[in-house]
């Protein structure tokens, strides 16, 4: 038996949207990385699933291409957090706002 | 001959290194700087008449070309001098005058702050003079005009903090620049006519060129003669001049009487053979002559400023110049552009004497009986009183009477009674000056501090000089029949001149000098009797307003030509101020504004640039899918 596509992303998307609203309403820098890479996961989902309803590996190719990256991230993301917790004692992303205009 | 290229180049050296350094090195370097690179220029210039004297009288003209100016298509100017008796007699009198007045200025300007400064400007002038006595062309010779300009506006606001001279040095530089549009005009009319503006090539082609009496030649020489009324204060430009006595005396003595003001008779002069085609213009250049001369002439009569009556004397006697090329007599007006650089340089000397010992008083009714402490100044300005009165044996006589014998002759018989006229009056107004200032009891204020004294030697020994050059300048032009030694040396530069005076005038000629001599010592008799013995009293009260008021030719300049410009500019200023300066700094603000306001989206919080991202992202969407 085989599930149908629109299953897999519907998944997809919930997983996304989920991704989304934790990156939009949590605070902790941590939660909010964790959020990210769920969006990544549920793109590499919807990615995944198209080649095999086209029967084509490039999709594929593409999901090695965003871990990879997505591992590259993680070490950059995680080096930035550590050192904001080092400067500043906190990961709460609504203290970090040097930045505000 | 290429030496003279250092003629107008001393000057410019010495402005340039007093303009740098002159404050640094002190005032004894400013003054010898000064001084020393105008004697070089004077002695150069000795040189020059000498080399010229040397040769046969149909060789003594060179050019000295120095650099390629320009190519314009057809038009080709070179950087060039031209060598010849017309211009090392000027650059004589420049450099002759000019020095004595440096050295005069020495000793006037010693406590002055911005001594280095001035006398920089002083060189910058004779430079520029130079440049324009000494010009082979016609745009060459611009440099020069404007050159004496600035300079002239620099002069006479060499005091700029007191608002009168910053007002009348602009005033000056306006005024004359109103003509030097004349003159430019005339210029590009030559390049139009000639395809060159090279005196020589103007001088010779002039008759092939020009119909004689022709449009063409008419409005250039009525072109060129609207500069030479700016630059030469006649009428109806005459107006800068008086007030550019508030200028350092010296200056007014070198620029505003000696050298610059008679620019504009020494171009006609220069470019006699192109007016000779234009007998209309010549007629227009006579007729302002004679109406300045005897205008000025009453004007100087009721003003009570001694610099102020030597201005309008000035423009009085460049009058008489114009009188004397109107009509054709060249050789007459330079002869008396000499000697009036002898004489009126000399009284204008005096007269800075005076206030020096006054303490910078130029009010004549403050004046008066101080032969007795100044009897020296008295003696030296009373020479130049009777030179510009015209009694014999001073310079002015002799040069007065070649030009009023010449109107006579000529047939000018009109313009002839009107110089006589004027005449009588230059001897009124110079002796009421001389009794106001010299003589009678004093009416200084007696709070002046110090009791009035001579001036130092180094202003006495210029005076002293001029004076001997009053006394004995007659000789240049010494002759009743003959042409004189400097109509002889000017003769092949204008060989193309007026035709010889008619062959019976001997004749005429001691009726003529009988006249003017008569004239004269009934004008010197007549004020001796109204202003010293107080014989005539009274006097119509309307027509002595008429005159200090000059005719009310400025206030109608004022009401006509000022008022409505300023009126203009007030509206435009309003316009600039709130339209256009609006319109800019609104635009600046608006931006700024705007800058500030988007810069509130900005709040540092990550989550929301995350959903700025998203709401970015979404609206992608929506436009992709509906579309």
């Amino acid at each position: 038996m085989s599930v149908p596509a629109v299953c897999y992303l519907g998944l997809s998307a919930v997983l996304f949207a989920l991704g989304t609203l934790g990156v939009l309403v949590r605070r902790s820098a941590l939660v909010v990385f964790m959020s990210v890479e769920l969006m990544l996961n549920a793109v590499n989902l919807t990615l995944v699933t198209f080649a095999r309803v086209r029967g084509a590996v490039d999709g594929q190719i593409v999901v090695f291409f965003v871990l990879v990256v997505a591992a590259a991230e993680v070490v950059i993301g995680l080096a930035i957090i550590v050192n904001i917790f080092r400067a500043r004692d906190t990961v709460d992303v609504d203290d970090v706002d040097l930045l505000r205009g | 001959m290429t030496a003279a290229i250092w003629v107008p180049l001393f000057p410019l050296l010495g402005w340039a290194a007093n303009g740098l350094w002159g404050r640094r090195w002190g005032r004894g370097a400013a003054a010898v700087l000064g001084c020393g690179t105008v004697a070089a220029s004077f002695v150069l210039s000795v040189v020059l008449l000498r080399t010229l004297e040397a040769l046969p009288p149909e060789a003594r003209s060179f050019q000295v070309d120095l650099y390629h100016w320009f190519t314009a298509g057809p038009i080709d100017v070179p950087m060039r001098l031209l060598i010849d008796p017309l211009s090392v007699t000027m650059a004589l009198i420049v450099t002759g005058v000019g020095g004595l007045i440096h050295l005069y200025s020495v000793g006037y300007m010693a406590d002055d702050e911005g001594f280095a400064r001035y006398f920089s400007y002083l060189n910058l002038f004779t430079a520029a003079m130079l440049t324009l006595v000494l010009a082979a062309n016609l745009v060459v010779m611009f440099i020069g005009w404007e050159g004496v300009g600035l300079c002239s506006y620099l002069l006479i606001a060499f005091w700029f903090t007191r608002p009168a001279a910053a007002a009348a040095g602009v005033k000056a530089f306006l005024v004359t620049r109103l003509g030097d549009v004349g003159f430019l005009l005339g210029i590009f009319l030559a390049f139009g006519i000639f395809g060159t503006s090279d005196f020589g090539i103007l001088t010779r082609s002039a008759i092939a060129r020009l119909p004689l009496g022709g449009t063409a030649a008419t409005l250039l020489c009525l072109l060129l003669f609207l500069g030479a009324t700016g630059k030469s204060a006649q009428l109806p430009l005459y107006i800068w001049l008086p007030d550019a006595m508030e200028g350092p005396t010296p200056v007014s003595a070198l620029i505003h009487a000696a050298t610059m003001v008679t620019a504009g008779v020494f171009m006609i002069v220069r470019l006699h053979a192109v007016y000779l085609r234009a007998p209309l213009a010549m007629e227009v250049v006579a007729v302002v002559g004679g109406a300045t001369a005897i205008f000025a002439a009453c004007w100087a009569l009721v003003e009570n400023d001694l610099k102020r009556v030597l201005a309008y004397s000035t423009i009085s006697q460049l009058g008489y110049m114009f009188l004397a090329v109107g009509v054709g007599a060249w050789g007459a007006g330079i002869f008396h552009l000499t000697s009036h650089a002898f004489f009126k340089a000399l009284l204008f000397l005096a007269a800075g004497s005076v206030m020096h010992a006054l303490g910078g008083t130029t009010d004549m009714r403050q004046m008066g009986g101080l032969a007795r402490p100044l009897p020296r100044t008295a003696l030296l300005f009373a020479i130049g009183a009777l030179a510009l009165a015209g009694i014999p044996p001073f310079t002015g006589f002799f040069s007065k009477d070649e030009i009023l014998s010449a109107d006579f002759h000529y047939g000018h018989v009109a313009l002839w009674a009107v110089g006589l006229a004027a005449a009588g009056l230059t001897a009124i107004y110079i002796v009421r000056a001389f009794v106001m200032t010299f003589l009678g009891s004093p009416r200084q204020p007696a709070a002046a501090g110090h009791a009035p004294h001579e001036s130092p030697r180094i202003m006495m020994v210029p005076m002293d000089v001029l004076a001997v050059l009053t006394l004995f300048g007659g000789v240049l032009g010494l002759s009743f029949t003959s042409p004189g030694d400097l109509a002889r040396f000017l003769a092949p530069v204008l060989a193309a001149g007026a035709g010889p005076l008619p062959a019976e005038s001997t004749r005429g000629e001691v009726v003529l000098v009988g006249a003017s001599v008569v004239v004269a010592l009934a004008g010197l008799v007549v004020a001796w009797l109204i202003y010293d013995k107080r014989l005539v009293r009274g006097g119509s009260r309307a027509i002595h307003a008429l005159l200090a008021h000059q005719f009310y030719i400025e206030d109608l300049y004022n009401a006509l030509i000022v008022r409505p410009v300023q009126g203009t500019a007030r509206l435009l200023a309003v316009f600039d101020r709130d339209e256009l300066d609006g319109a800019v700094t609104g635009l600046g603000r608006g931006v700024g504004r705007a800058g500030r306001d988007l810069s509130r989206l900005e709040t540092g919080f990550l989550r929301q640039y995350a959903a700025y991202a998203l709401v970015g992202v979404l609206a992608i969407l929506v436009y992709w899918v509906s579309r």
